[in-house]
């Protein structure tokens, strides 16, 4: 075995109430890329953090190249050739590409930026990620998967000897993810050294060399080859019981129609959009990226003013004039950004729980603690009690909270946008098993998703979304992979692409 | 790490430990701090006028805006006030009109912020500029003095406690619970905490916002009525640089600038330290130009030290 750069030893970390990271030891080799699994809350964003130099352990340290390291701070650790690729992006929306890959370290030429030499290093760095990205763009008018190969792009320009890697095809589409993927390979032959966390399995299998699993902050086991492990083993060994199948899908008896959208037309979307939902049944909208799934939901919900169409919930139109209209008519979103877009993140558990355009005007406070606890249990949110702030939550839990909201809605209908992203496979087993029982008592949900597995695996009716419009819908009998990618693969590229 | 414990230490007891400390060392080394005359009738009265818009300050901040216009309408209400008195010969319609004008000023500013998605620093900027100037044209430039005597009693009347002190404490009671008990309040936390949120959590954050620019005109109206009755004539000039002293009071007493948290202690804790400490100077015959120093100092160690308890918790 090659001589391992990357070394941790014995790190320990703790935070008020939690232990972190416990004594967690174990090495990468030059050219390897090394798997980081866990579920949410295991401790793999603070080793990230521990290795960026963000934070600091209370105990043990890391070695790189047989050197003991400790870093201050993010910029020690960059010099020392450490990159970390955060989840949240790190760059700056109002500048372009160019000045974000070379932050810091803009070339120049007699004091003035040497704006032909910055471009022109920009797109050198660009180019073998297979983007198709102009450097003087502003990183703010990027779509999301963009932005994400900037970030990839600035780790390369540092040339940084080690690079970590936390779930960076997140908001990728296939392609972009082959093409990540490229360059990743591209590095280890380089003699980098990766470490990369996700949570899709498919992926680890494909791109890792070996795998190191936590939980709970202590380490588990490290597989120093992953050929020949099952997969079923890994994810054992995350949730430390075995789960057998993530969906747990149980087939159910559906009402009559709860949702009905009729020639809705709106910003996103390229043609007017019809689709129904009946009580009980979970119909998952499915598109790639930029297919209009996040639009299609907002426009239902009236987060998006509409151009033209009807939404009816049992039967009864909704105006479209405000998300409170539609909360009203028994409607809720849960949307896809949920720090952005659902979370009060520096407010309480209990607050967040509560929060709802339909409170009663005087606060029974003993009343929400009995909501929220319901909540809580419900959901299974696990937290020190209801007063801890929401954004000391693993990101499971953040998402089971902004779920537990639309929840304590009792909604008629479930709007869900991505519900499992960046959420592990325990947490995700256990949200799937909740949409089915709200399901059986008669609630519609609709479900979008970019993730083939999760339209398949839990939906009893999948519509698919190309290019802003409607293009299909298939039953849960008919549905299978390759059906649901020939519809939702843009024309030119609708062959031959494996998945 | 060891290093922490200090600070770990300060933030248990936070800004109230500081306010004890701060008010058990005065008693014990400034003459006349502990006394009934100090602490009721110079220091109640002292604190009504940024106490009274603080309570509403606390909502703008918590939604994460700011009302810089507050000093200048504190000065318009005095003047409408005691024009309104003399022309009508009733008090009571004089402070009505007073604190009327303060709320079509909040309400004003409040479309603006909220309908139109001005920012409110630069919105309530404008206004603080206008509202000064008519203010300045409604009294003529000068004092308007008021004959009537019942004008008067608003401020200097007593009962137990000087009434303007009463008007603070009425303030800061409804205030609180509506910040605390009601969806109101709870709403303009979450409003400052994440918008986006709130809005798709189907609240309506334009009229909330609205709602709370024209209560916070409303009460520094009612601050200028009381300035006003105290003084005994309406002063355009009066409350310069109320807004700051106001902000930073809610700030030190730990209320987030940037929105989203915030409480009524916060508000009561920054109000009297800011408040002992102008009056230990006074006490102390400290020149005003040092007060300024300290003043600024006091709050400057505040927000620092807020930023270092906030990393520590955070990290």
């Amino acid at each position: 075995m090659s001589e391992r750069y990357l070394e941790f030893a014995a790190i320990s970390r703790s935070f008020p109430g939690v232990r972190a990271l416990d004594g967690v030891s174990f090495g990468v080799g030059e050219g390897r890329v090394h798997a980081l699994l866990g579920e949410n809350g295991a401790g793999k964003s603070t080793l990230l953090k521990v290795l960026g130099g963000a934070l600091q352990p209370d105990s043990g340290g890391l070695r790189l190249g047989g050197v003991a390291r400790r870093f201050r701070s993010s910029r020690e650790a960059i010099l020392s050739g450490v990159a970390v690729i955060h989840q949240e992006l790190q760059l700056v929306p109002q500048q372009s590409v160019a000045e974000n890959v070379f932050l810091g370290r803009l070339p120049v030429r007699s004091g003035l930026v040497d704006g032909s030499a910055l471009y022109a290093a920009t797109r050198a760095q660009l180019e073998p990620l297979g983007a198709a990205i102009d450097p003087r763009a502003r990183v703010a008018s990027l779509p999301i998967a963009e932005r994400q190969l900037v970030e990839i792009a600035k780790a390369l320009a540092r040339d940084a000897k080690v690079i970590a890697f936390d779930e960076p095809t997140s908001s990728l589409s296939r392609r972009e993810v082959e093409a990540l993927f490229g360059v990743i390979r591209e590095l280890t032959r380089r003699g980098r050294v990766i470490l990369y966390v996700s949570h899709r399995m498919e992926e680890v299998r494909e791109l890792c060399d070996e795998a190191s699993v936590l939980r709970d902050g202590r380490l588990v086991e490290t597989f120093s080859e992953l050929a020949g492990v099952e997969t079923q083993t890994l994810v054992n060994r995350m949730v430390g019981r075995s789960i057998v199948d993530v969906f747990g899908y149980r087939p159910r008896t559906f009402g009559g129609p709860i949702l009905e959208v009729e020639r809705l037309e709106g910003p996103g979307l390229t043609a007017s959009a019809s689709l129904r939902v009946r009580r009980g049944e979970i119909v998952a909208l499915f598109g790639l990226m930029g297919a209009g799934r996040t639009e299609l939901l907002r426009l239902v919900y009236g987060a998006a003013r509409r151009r033209g169409g009807r939404v009816c919930v049992d039967g009864i139109e909704v105006s479209g004039r405000s998300p409170a209209d539609a909360l009203a008519a028994g409607l809720v979103l849960c949307p896809e950004d949920r720090r952005r877009e659902a979370l009060l993140t520096e407010a309480s558990i209990q607050e967040n729980l509560c929060l709802s355009g339909r409170r009663p005007f005087w606060i029974d406070r003993a009343r929400e603690t009995a909501k929220a606890q319901r909540g809580l249990e419900r959901l299974g949110i696990r937290a020190a009690s209801l007063s801890q702030a929401v954004r000391s939550l693993s990101g499971g839990n953040q998402q089971k909270v902004a779920l537990g909201r639309g929840l304590g809605e009792e909604p008629k209908l479930l709007l869900l946008d991505e519900p499992t992203r960046g959420v592990d496979v325990g947490a995700r087993s256990e949200i799937y098993a909740i949409l089915q029982d709200l399901a059986a008592t008669g609630v519609g949900v609709l479900l979008a998703t970019s993730d083939l597995s999760e339209a398949l695996g839990i939906a009893d009716r999948v519509v698919v979304l190309r290019e802003g419009r409607l293009v299909g819908e298939q039953s849960r009998e008919d549905a299978t992979e390759a059906s649901l990618l020939a519809l939702a693969l843009p024309l030119d590229e609708g062959l031959g692409v494996a998945v | 790490m060891t290093a922490r414990r200090p600070l770990e230490r300060l933030e248990g007891v936070g800004m109230v430990g500081v306010l004890a400390v701060v008010s058990i060392l005065a008693s014990l080394f400034v003459d006349n701090f502990f006394s009934w005359n100090n602490l009721v009738l110079s220091l109640g009265l002292a604190v009504t006028s940024v106490g009274i818009v603080a309570c509403t300050m606390l909502f703008c901040l918590a939604a994460g805006d700011f009302d810089l216009s507050v000093g200048s309408v504190v000065a318009l209400a005095g003047v409408t006030a005691a024009t309104a008195t003399n022309a009508t010969g009733s008090s009571l319609v004089g402070f009505g009109t007073g604190i009327a004008a303060g709320g079509v000023v909040g309400v004003v500013n409040g479309l603006v912020v909220a309908r139109l998605g001005i920012n409110a620093l630069i919105a309530t900027l404008a206004t603080m500029q206008i509202v000064r100037g008519v203010g300045l044209m409604v009294s003529g430039g000068s004092a308007v003095g008021v004959s009537s005597e019942s004008f008067y009693s608003l401020g200097n009347s007593s009962l137990l406690l000087p009434t303007p002190v009463w008007i603070l404490a009425g303030s800061l009671t409804v205030f609180g619970v509506l910040l605390h008990s009601t969806r109101f309040g709870r709403n303009a936390l979450a409003i400052g905490g994440n918008a986006e949120a709130a809005r798709l959590a189907g609240i309506d954050v334009v009229r909330t916002k609205v709602v709370i620019f024209t209560l916070q005109g409303a009460m520094a109206g009612l601050a200028g009525v009381v300035s006003a009755s105290q003084m005994t004539s309406g002063q355009p000039n009066t409350a310069q640089g109320l807004e700051l002293r106001v902000i930073a009071a809610c700030v030190l007493g730990g209320v987030s600038l940037s929105g989203g948290v915030g409480s009524i202690r916060s508000v009561i804790v920054g109000v009297l330290i800011l408040g002992v400490a102008q009056n230990v100077m006074d006490l102390l015959n400290v020149p005003t130009f040092y007060q300024y120093v300290a003043s600024g100092a006091i709050l400057l160690a505040a927000v620092i030290l807020d930023r270092v308890k906030r990393a520590e918790t955070t990290s």
